[in-house]
């Protein structure tokens, strides 16, 4: 499998911050990594710096052979190829759920409205929410927002998913239904990067696991169930702690 | 109150409307591109422009409109700048109105949270284009009420253009009432003439203002 995203010694700090210190990530085409790590850990800035939201000290990123360079006109072509996913959805609250998902591929993209509605509307159908196509998205709940959300970033054909807590504001009821769409994806083949905080499901679609602490990666593996059964250093096993209570 | 001195009277507040009106709009017109020039000015923070529209605001805002037309009619021509009184309102109206509709613009702009504009950037969208589709849309239909408010206070305001000999509402009633003494119709005419102008503003703006709620956020 060749390799899609390459981070080289990236180092990122804000006003002499140090969040994230010379770290070195691959992942390749088809993979699902998923980091975890306590708060503050970096977790979040590091997919930011993937498609160029966040500025970087130091290293690179490169993804599908470009270097990732916020300054440059090309981070255009390469946000095409990097979808992200929020905690907050981001919806664009003037606009339904049908002009939220086909906004971008038609104006940046410039592709043909019919070809793109058909296409929003077949995802849509996927996720179970095509009745909902002239909804504006403060009508939806929370977990129907999210799976809109992810409508709206696969509807660019990215090369790559970034998914960011997408969970984390969910009602429990909710997460279910969200994590079960990215199962989905997963399994026909999409190339994910995602943060989170639920650990059974980190579990169940990984193929890779990052422990990142304090900026950096403290462990990382593709034995994923061993990782959570016996993490192999203190700082993952302490953290790994933290989800299970003792009876 | 005598119906035939409001019949007899009526022509000439019909034209007072008319000039009041056409000083009104005009002064909004120039005011709504002094807001939304100067709200993306501060907004972008632009070097130096963001100063002066900095200082503008202060001075317009902190000062009567009465002054400020007192100042550019009788104080400018001192230093050689003419202005004729119909041009004076207008600019008067247009500065003073402009600086609250910067204020009311910008509140707009900086309401839409900044992970908005992450989230279209990083659907591939350069800025012009998240500007353009995803805050502008947003940003005035929050302002929407607020740039209501200052339309109906700056056509009310326009009564203070009486004070440099402006043909306007305010001028002819008091001219009328000091020729014939007829206080109460002319008081009443003016009262009816102000709302003439001014309830279709609020009605047509209320319903407006309903029409862009969509944009609202909230769960």
């Amino acid at each position: 499998m060749s390799e899609l995203l390459k981070v080289e010694h990236l180092h990122k700090e804000f006003d002499k911050n140090v969040v994230i210190k010379d770290m070195d990530l691959t992942v390749k085409k088809g993979e699902v990594v998923v980091i975890i790590g306590p708060s503050g850990c970096g977790k979040s800035t590091f997919l930011r710096c993937l498609n160029g939201l966040e500025e970087i000290q130091g290293g690179s990123i490169t993804v599908d052979g470009s270097l990732v360079e916020p300054k440059k006109k090309d981070i255009i072509k390469i946000r095409q190829k990097v979808g992200m996913v929020f905690q907050s959805y981001e919806l664009f609250p003037h606009k339904t759920v049908l002009d939220n998902i086909i906004l971008a591929p038609m104006k940046v993209q410039k592709r043909n409205k019919a070809e793109v509605t058909k296409e929003a509307l077949e995802l849509l159908e996927k996720v179970g929410l095509s009745e909902k196509k002239n909804f504006y998205p403060r009508q939806l709940s929370g977990g129907q927002k999210q799976r809109v959300a992810i409508v709206r970033a696969l509807c660019m054909h990215p090369e790559v998913l970034l998914f960011d807590e997408v969970t984390a504001a969910l009602d429990p009821e909710m997460v279910h239904e969200v994590l079960e769409t990215m199962i989905e994806l997963a399994k026909s083949g999409s190339t994910m990067l995602i943060v989170t905080h639920e650990m059974a499901f980190a579990r169940a679609i990984a193929d890779r696991i990052v422990f990142l602490d304090q900026g950096e990666i403290v462990e990382e593996t593709d034995k994923v169930k061993e990782f959570f059964d016996h993490p192999q250093t203190e700082r993952a096993q302490k953290f790994l702690k933290t989800f299970t209570f003792d009876e | 109150m005598d119906i035939k001195v409001l019949i007899d009277y009526l022509p000439l507040y019909k034209e007072a409307l008319l000039l009041t009106l056409k000083i009104g709009w005009l002064g909004i017109l120039a005011a709504l591109v002094i807001g939304i020039a100067g709200a993306a000015i501060l907004h972008f923070k632009i070097p130096v422009l963001k100063q002066i529209f900095g200082v503008y605001i202060e001075i317009f805002r902190n000062t009567p409109l009465l002054v400020q037309l007192f100042f550019i009619y009788f104080a400018l021509p001192k230093i050689g700048i003419k202005i004729s009184a119909e041009m004076c309102g207008v600019l008067g109206l247009g500065l003073l109105g402009g600086a609250y509709m910067i204020e009311t613009f910008r509140s707009g702009l900086e309401s839409i949270a900044k992970i908005q504009t992450e989230s279209a950037l990083s659907l591939g969208m350069t800025k012009g284009q998240v500007l353009v589709h995803i805050i502008l849309p947003q940003a005035l239909s929050i302002s929407v009420p607020g740039i209501l408010a200052n339309l109906i206070f700056l056509l009310k305001e326009t009564s203070v253009f009486s004070t440099i000999s402006l043909m306007d509402l305010m001028f002819t009633a008091k001219d009328l009432i000091g020729m014939y003494a007829k206080t109460i119709e002319c008081l009443f005419m003016l009262v009816v003439f102000y709302l003439i102008m001014l309830l279709p503003v609020s009605i047509i703006g209320s319903i407006i203002e309903r029409r862009v709620r969509y944009a609202e956020f909230g769960d």
